[in-house]
């Protein structure tokens, strides 16, 4: 490896003490982001992506906690960092976007507001009154609102969310994101809530801004194709595990873990439309009360009785690693 | 955050999962108890109560509570101004609260759910018509409605009824007609229409039957409301007459003698507390169990 | 929202308001026998006086046409004789409402100053011994009796404390000249310090009682929806922001939680004017509610008629105020 990885997550454990017991969302995740690069986290909805991330940004909500491991960003461990310093880390050196930038704007305010808070709350290159530290914010918001392409910004920076079209919407919250220049961007499913046409352009605008500024961006998405076409490595993961982790294209090209094939047959491709669609039966497992042993099992095609034991993560050629009994020469 | 994967839980009936979650509390079981224990009270009043509660003893005027100095186990919570025992009179009291209660809400509900399945499904000139009548109830405070009603019609036992249930039944009306029209759009009612069902069949089976848990949470608030007002109305002098015991007029009795006989006004509006009280909690745990949002 | 909106919603009130006057006129009806000999009882009058009184409730017209004239006396504030009180209804009422307008605002402002905070605390520390005696308290305040608190309050703090007048509105209501006709204003305007303390004094208790039931259910409404807007996503973006706490609960979540609460209180404000006739009685507050009651006991029938249309009219406005109130506070709302 070349550069030491700006984010690195080491066997972090994330618990939500639930009425039907405690949920292990986060199950020992490792996981590194290099500068520059973009990660992609894969998995279906609940096994865990989101909410180890939320655990890196420090926004897990009660009865929710970080119950192990550690996370360092930037050299400083973030799991036991007290909470001033950690606020001031986010949104100016690790920022987030959000599922649906609907919700996540607050409809009560206008668009420049909300850029402009988070300028005047990091950004120590304003200086002069409180009115001149304003203005030079809100100069910064019409400026990041071209920079993510909203046409006739100037006009639109005293609108309010609602008055703008979803494809917008997202890429305000990019803006506010990116508007103290961070080096690490988390994208929460950014295309979920869009239309087909209009989610092309916005994970395209993601990667043009992460070369511009060159910062890391950890792409979460269910949509593996989302990942093929804009990450350099994926994690794949599944019940609260890290199962998969290779690069992009040998992870398409070759996926090692039947649940990582599994999610590659049930992808639609242009080039074989007539082929069936492949879904993954089954669902995936319950959380609290988990059996040991592999947790994809049940629905696993190839399962043998070994799999019942734990199974850890076994390192491949090529920097991939995988949680597979039958990686390691089986076949 | 996306939230933790549902838990596959054992599928139960619905009703018997929400009995069993709002049993689960022991407050509201408490509660629900005491409501009992209060409509048994009343209606077992003339076996429990140990005195006629308008038999008036002149040398027992403002007899304190029996812990008092010159009080009599007898007469455990004193007597008011004409020696009538308090404890048997909020016994008989309670029969008025929770009559008119009861009455109110049976009536109220019964034309207010059929008012609001009618505009919430047929729509049409039906929602036009009943609803321009909700908003014009809702145009009125409720006491005062009330009160002008009684001021014109005269105190009793059925006026009282009859003048709030007349505003009463808008508050059903309107959560089952926002119910109807909601359950109106979901599957399985498309398909019984589909299949050719009658509007009433659909009514009564498939959306009915949906709208209950929320027509039970409101009737229960409603009721400790109701049992308010009741004896807001009777201690304004207009619920039921003397010398029918009820527990707004036992306190407003007691008004007159605040300096010296405090016990006259205390104990049946303690008593009024209790029920609304209790009726609350209950109605509060039902909601709880009944909406699967609020359970975490 | 817009002004074509406004004047579209305003419109919509003319159907309500006239349905209100027709039940108002309506009860009227009701009364069994004849309103007129009721309402003289057993008082001597002359078959002159008695024609009057029928002319001037409209008895000896059609009753559509009793209506009309109902109708066009009410809009220019005409509701006739007060028998009883040997002068116009309204004037008869107007020199009681001030009484009532002050007590009312006086509840409400108690009421807003301790849900609002209440609420918002009890929501940020959920489950905590504060949020459960929020919870308890406000429970205990919408099954409270109003007129029997309001009897506890005066046994403590009037009979047995003697820190408090036990009833009336002022001492020296004579001897300040009125200005808006609200005493705690005028006291001030005229620099009468004494004279407002002793107006507090006698508005305080009834305030309590009356803003009580009012200050449960808002806690209740503010809690409820500082919960829900916490959970949002706007509040958790506001936090990855990096914002401090303080401007994310104040700023954030704040501004939307108090939507449902102000619209709340626009209504509620509409169900202190029930709660005076009880609380005013109580307190011997001299105020339109209990003139209603008096008046009811003396089958002043005109003046029960016109009180419970203006208290009617009132609080439509007070809901249609509430509606503007909602779209002003929430621009997603686009009225």
């Amino acid at each position: 490896m070349s550069a030491p990885p700006i984010l690195s997550v080491r066997g972090l454990r994330t618990t939500f003490a639930t009425r039907h017991g405690m949920v292990t969302a986060v199950d020992g995740v490792d996981l590194e982001v290099l500068p520059g690069e973009c990660l992609g986290v894969v998995g279906e909805s609940g096994c865990g992506k989101s909410v180890t991330f939320a655990s890196v940004m420090g926004l897990v909500k009660p009865p929710g906690r970080i119950a192990g491991g550690s996370i360092r960003f930037l050299d400083q461990e973030l799991t036991t960092l007290d909470e001033a310093r950690f606020r001031a880390l986010r949104g100016r050196d690790m920022a987030m976007t959000m599922q649906d930038a609907l919700t996540a704007l607050n409809p009560a305010y206008t668009v420049a507001d909300q850029i402009m808070e988070v300028v005047l709350e990091h950004d120590a290159s304003l200086d002069g009154s409180a009115r001149q530290r304003r203005a030079q914010a809100r100069a910064r918001a019409l400026e990041m609102m071209d920079l993510v392409g909203i046409p006739s910004a100037a006009k639109r920076l005293d609108d309010y969310p609602h008055q703008f079209s979803g494809g917008m919407r997202q890429r305000i919250m990019i803006a506010i994101a990116l508007a103290c220049r961070p080096r690490l961007l988390i994208a929460d499913e950014p295309t979920t809530a869009l239309d087909v046409t209009i989610q092309a352009q916005v994970l395209d605008l993601i990667s043009t801004l992460r070369t511009e500024l060159g910062m890391s961006v950890v792409l979460i998405t269910h949509d593996l194709a989302v990942v093929a076409e804009h990450c350099d490595r994926v994690v794949v993961m599944y019940a609260g595990q890290v199962v998969e982790t290779a690069p992009t294209r040998a992870l398409i090209d070759a996926p090692e873990h039947p649940y990582t094939r599994g999610l590659l047959a049930s992808i639609p491709r242009l080039s074989a439309l007539d082929a069936p669609l492949d879904p993954i039966d089954g669902r995936v497992p319950d959380l609290v009360d988990l059996p040991p042993g592999c947790r994809f099992r049940e629905r696993c095609t190839v399962a043998e009785a070994r799999c019942t034991s734990e199974v850890p993560m076994v390192p491949l050629a090529g920097e991939r690693a995988v949680r597979c009994v039958l990686a390691e020469g089986g076949r | 955050m996306s939230a933790v994967p549902a838990a596959a839980r054992p599928a139960r009936s619905p009703v018997l999962e929400n009995l069993a979650a709002f049993a689960a509390s022991k407050l509201s079981l408490t509660c629900a108890v005491l409501v009992l224990g209060c409509v048994v009270l009343a209606i077992a009043a003339p076996l429990v109560a140990p005195h006629d509660p308008n038999e008036a003893d002149l040398f027992r005027r403002l007899q304190p509570p029996a812990w008092m100095e010159g009080g009599e186990i007898a007469y455990l919570l004193g007597c008011d101004a004409l020696g009538r025992d308090i404890a048997s009179r909020i016994i008989y009291g309670a029969r008025i609260s929770i009559f008119i209660g009861a009455a109110v809400i049976l009536v109220a509900t019964t034309i207010g759910v059929l008012a609001g399945l009618a505009a919430g499904y047929l729509r049409g000139w039906v929602d036009v018509a009943i609803s321009r009548l909700v908003d014009i109830l809702l145009g009125f405070p409720y006491l005062i409605f009330a009160i002008a009603l009684i001021a014109m019609t005269g105190p009793g036992l059925q006026n009282i009824i009859l003048a709030l249930a007349y505003k009463e039944w808008v508050i059903p009306c309107r959560v089952v007609r926002g119910e109807t029209l909601a359950a109106r759009e979901l599957e399985y009612v498309e398909a019984a229409r589909a299949l050719g069902g009658s509007s009433r069949y659909i009514m009564w089976r498939e959306i009915l039957p949906n709208i209950l848990s929320p027509v039970i949470v409101v009737s229960t608030v409603r009721m400790a409301h109701v049992i308010i007002l009741e004896a807001s109305l009777s201690f304004l002098g207009l619920g039921v007459q003397p010398p029918t015991a009820s527990w707004g007029s036992m306190v407003a009795d007691g008004r007159a003698f605040m300096l010296d006989a405090w016990w006259v006004s205390t104990f049946p509006g303690l008593a009024i507390l209790v029920l609304v009280l209790s009726i609350n909690v209950v109605s509060q745990g039902l909601r709880d169990a009944f909406d699967p949002r609020m359970r975490r | 929202m817009s002004l074509g909106r406004l004047i579209e919603r305003l419109a919509q009130l003319v159907p309500v308001l006239l349905g209100v006057s027709a039940i108002v006129f309506l009860m009227m009806a009701l009364t069994p026998g004849d309103p007129v000999e009721i309402m003289l009882g057993d008082q001597h009058v002359t078959e002159e006086q008695e024609r009057a009184l029928r002319h001037d409730m409209g008895l000896d017209l059609p009753p559509h046409e009793r209506f009309v004239k109902f109708l066009a006396n009410a809009a220019q504030g005409n509701f006739g004789q007060s028998f009883f009180h040997r002068q116009p209804v309204m004037d008869v009422i107007a020199s009681r409402l001030p009484a009532t307008i002050e007590l009312s605002l006086v509840a409400l402002v108690l009421a807003l100053a301790t849900a609002i905070p209440l609420g918002v605390l009890a929501a940020v520390k959920k489950d905590s011994w504060l949020d459960r005696a929020a919870t308890v308290t406000s429970l205990f305040g919408v099954s409270l009796p109003g007129f029997w608190f309001g009897i506890l309050l005066l046994m403590l703090f009037a009979v047995h404390l003697q820190v408090l007048p036990v009833a009336g509105r002022a001492g020296y209501e004579s001897e300040v000249a009125p200005i808006t006709h609200l005493l705690l204003i005028d006291t001030l305007l005229r620099g009468r310090l004494d004279a407002f303390l002793d107006a507090l004094s006698h508005i305080i208790l009834p305030a309590v009682t009356l803003g009580l039931p009012m200050a449960a259910i808002l806690t209740r409404v503010t809690r409820t929806s500082m919960l829900e807007v916490l959970d949002q996503d706007y509040v958790t973006f506001a936090r990855a922001k990096g914002l401090r706490r303080r401007a994310v609960l104040a700023k954030h979540a704040l501004k939307n939680a108090l939507i449902p609460t102000v619209t709340v209180a626009a209504i509620e404000t509409g169900s202190l004017l029930g709660g005076n006739m009880v609380v005013e009685t109580v307190f011997g507050w001299p105020g339109l509610g209990r003139l209603v009651v008096e008046s009811i006991f003396v089958r002043n029938y005109p003046l029960v008629q016109a009180a419970v249309l203006i208290y009617a009219i009132t609080y439509v406005m007070l809901n249609f105020l509430a509606d503007v109130l909602y779209t002003v506070l929430n621009p997603r709302v686009r009225l």
